[in-house]
């Protein structure tokens, strides 16, 4: 579904992504991992449009989608939550995740219309997904980080996206949290047939979420293989698991 | 159409505000009369420069710009072509909005500071082109006696005229920011890089909110000269500028009637401060400071957090003042 071939982006002198590869299938669970500054949030942000490739190759469903803007790339059926939390802190939950069902529906520049009354239903049942319901009148900047984060993953959804890309959606979450967050993703990836892209530092959730992982050093593309694979991986294991 | 949008309490009392102003003129000695009107003036002026600052977060610094094209716009059409005085009326918003357009689209490829910085640059422009070109503008000496027809000659008959507007505007600006557009706006203000990864194209959304609000600020410029019948340089100077920004968080930006608060109270501190001192600015300056260690959400903001809490918080703090209790 998403193929990364031999992409470069470099800041000034610094190469933060150098060549790297990813091959994401329909329907997989697909997790990048690498230690800090390897360039999984670069990686990601080429992939969305916030970033453009220097060189290489992105394409979705074999569509050339490099270096195209964020919201032309959002509408082709990518969405992404990041990892700093990055919500519209003086709307309340229900409006962050109506804003993005709008946009969906092409309705975001309809001007004579009360917007209360509009994608209710479809915004209600992402919350009820999600388990806000109970929060909708919040304000989400008052939520707690945990709840931002998932707030986070329920605005990406209000774009019917067919591929997910979460920038490590349990950043600064408790290790119970972080295992319902995941469960959480799982389920989602099945009830709305959800293909995930995710990254997460976490290597126990990993390994045991993830079917195929992709390892990042220094910009590189280690290997991409199942689990087991790159648990085995000789060079993994000296550049980042360490033994 | 605005079924939900408005509750009936809010309804009443606008109804009661507008009554009020309806039967004031014939009551009131001609002096109030006139700074009422000028009220309902500024204030559409800075509502429409609200929609920018407030619910676009944009820094539309030189927003008086717009006001003074309208204006001038209006006035070079009724002295200097024999056009019918409606089509003056209705080309002076349509060429500040086209002003607003071109102005926007260099704007909008910039963020915060820089945009406004932009803006005053190129607002500045237009000021000194009408500040120099004596031959069609009048140079600093502006245009005076601007002929209006009859049925807007007397002030009583021009402030029921510019009170109807000022109406019509606030509620066609009501539904723009409680439309799909509106929300989206605001959700731009908020975070526009997430904006953008939700599908929606940020710049394209402010240059229209751009050329909406200098549309509205065209008609404020055209109202201008329904009651002045004359236009100056001044209009599009950047203290006039400056003054409709502070309207906006005097009154409170994130309100959307604030700004007409706003307009009201910076109008009757310049009218009757007036009286005693010349320093205008100097009350201004300390206006600001107070703003900003006071009220920082302005007058608006702060009465509408004291008196009408969101439904939920009243429960939470109730129940927060019970356990303390």
């Amino acid at each position: 579904m998403l193929q990364v071939e031999a992409v470069d982006k470099s800041f000034g002198d610094f190469m933060a992504v150098n060549r790297a590869n990813l091959t994401v299938g329909k329907g997989e669970l697909v997790a990048v991992i690498g230690p800090n500054g390897a360039g999984k949030t670069t990686l990601f942000n080429l992939i969305t449009g916030q970033l453009k490739p220097d060189r290489g190759r992105i394409t979705f469903k074999e569509e050339d989608i490099s270096g195209l803007p964020p919201y032309h790339i959002c509408k082709k059926g990518v969405a992404r939550s990041f990892q700093i939390v990055n919500i519209f802190p003086r709307l309340t939950v229900f409006e962050n995740v109506q804003v993005a069902v709008l946009s969906q529906q092409k309705r975001s520049s309809n001007l004579f219309r009360p917007a209360q009354n509009l994608a209710v239903e479809e915004t209600n049942s992402i919350l009820e997904d999600v388990a806000l319901s109970d929060k909708i009148m919040d304000i989400a900047g008052s939520l707690s980080h945990g709840d931002q984060k998932i707030l986070e993953i329920a605005i990406a959804l209000g774009n019917e996206p067919e591929l997910l890309v979460l920038d490590e959606p349990t950043a600064g979450m408790s290790p119970e949290e972080t295992f319902a967050t995941m469960g959480l993703i799982k389920k989602l990836a099945s009830t709305r047939g959800l293909t995930i892209l995710f990254c997460e530092h976490d290597m126990e959730v990993v390994f045991s979420f993830a079917q195929s992982i992709m390892v990042m050093h220094q910009g590189r593309t280690l290997i991409q293989g199942k689990p087991e694979e790159v648990r085995r991986n000789k060079e993994v294991q000296e550049a980042y698991l360490g033994d | 159409m605005f079924r939900g949008i408005i509750d009936l309490k809010s309804l009443w009392l606008i109804g009661a505000i507008f009554i009020i102003l309806l039967i004031l003129p014939p009551i009131i000695p001609r002096f109030y009369t006139y700074i009422l009107t000028l009220i309902f003036v500024t204030a559409l002026l800075a509502m429409s420069l609200n929609l920018c600052v407030g619910y676009g977060g944009m820094f539309q610094f030189h927003h008086g710009v717009f006001y003074g094209v309208g204006a001038y716009t209006v006035a070079l059409m009724l002295t200097k072509t024999s056009l019918p005085v409606w089509v003056g009326f209705i080309a002076g918003p349509i060429v500040a909005a086209a002003v607003g357009l071109l102005i926007g689209w260099f704007c909008v490829r910039l963020t915060r500071l820089y945009f406004g910085m932009l803006q005053i640059s190129l607002g500045s422009l237009i000021w000194a082109i009408a500040f120099r070109w004596y031959t069609l503008t009048g140079g600093d000496d502006g245009i005076h006696g601007i002929p209006m027809p009859s049925l807007l000659s007397s002030l009583n008959s021009s402030y029921y005229f510019i009170l109807i507007i000022l109406v019509i505007c606030l509620i066609v600006l009501y539904l723009i920011v409680k439309s799909p557009f509106g929300r989206t706006l605001q959700a731009i203000r908020d975070n526009p890089e997430r904006c953008e990864a939700v599908g929606v194209n940020v710049r394209r959304h402010q240059l229209i909110t751009i050329v909406i609000a200098t549309f509205f600020a065209g008609i404020a410029g055209v109202l201008f000269v329904v009651l002045e019948h004359s236009v100056f340089p001044d209009l599009m100077f950047w203290v006039l500028s400056l003054e409709a920004f502070i309207m906006c968080l005097l009154g409170g930006w994130f309100t959307f009637a604030g700004p007409v608060l706003g307009a009201a109270i910076m109008i009757s501190l310049r009218t009757f401060v007036g009286i005693y001192t010349e320093y205008w600015t100097l009350i201004l300056g300390i206006v600001l400071i107070l703003l900003i260690f006071f009220l920082p959400e302005g007058v608006m903001g702060y009465f509408l957090e004291k008196f009408k809490p969101r439904a939920k918080e009243v429960v939470e703090r109730s129940s927060e003042l019970n356990v303390a209790g």
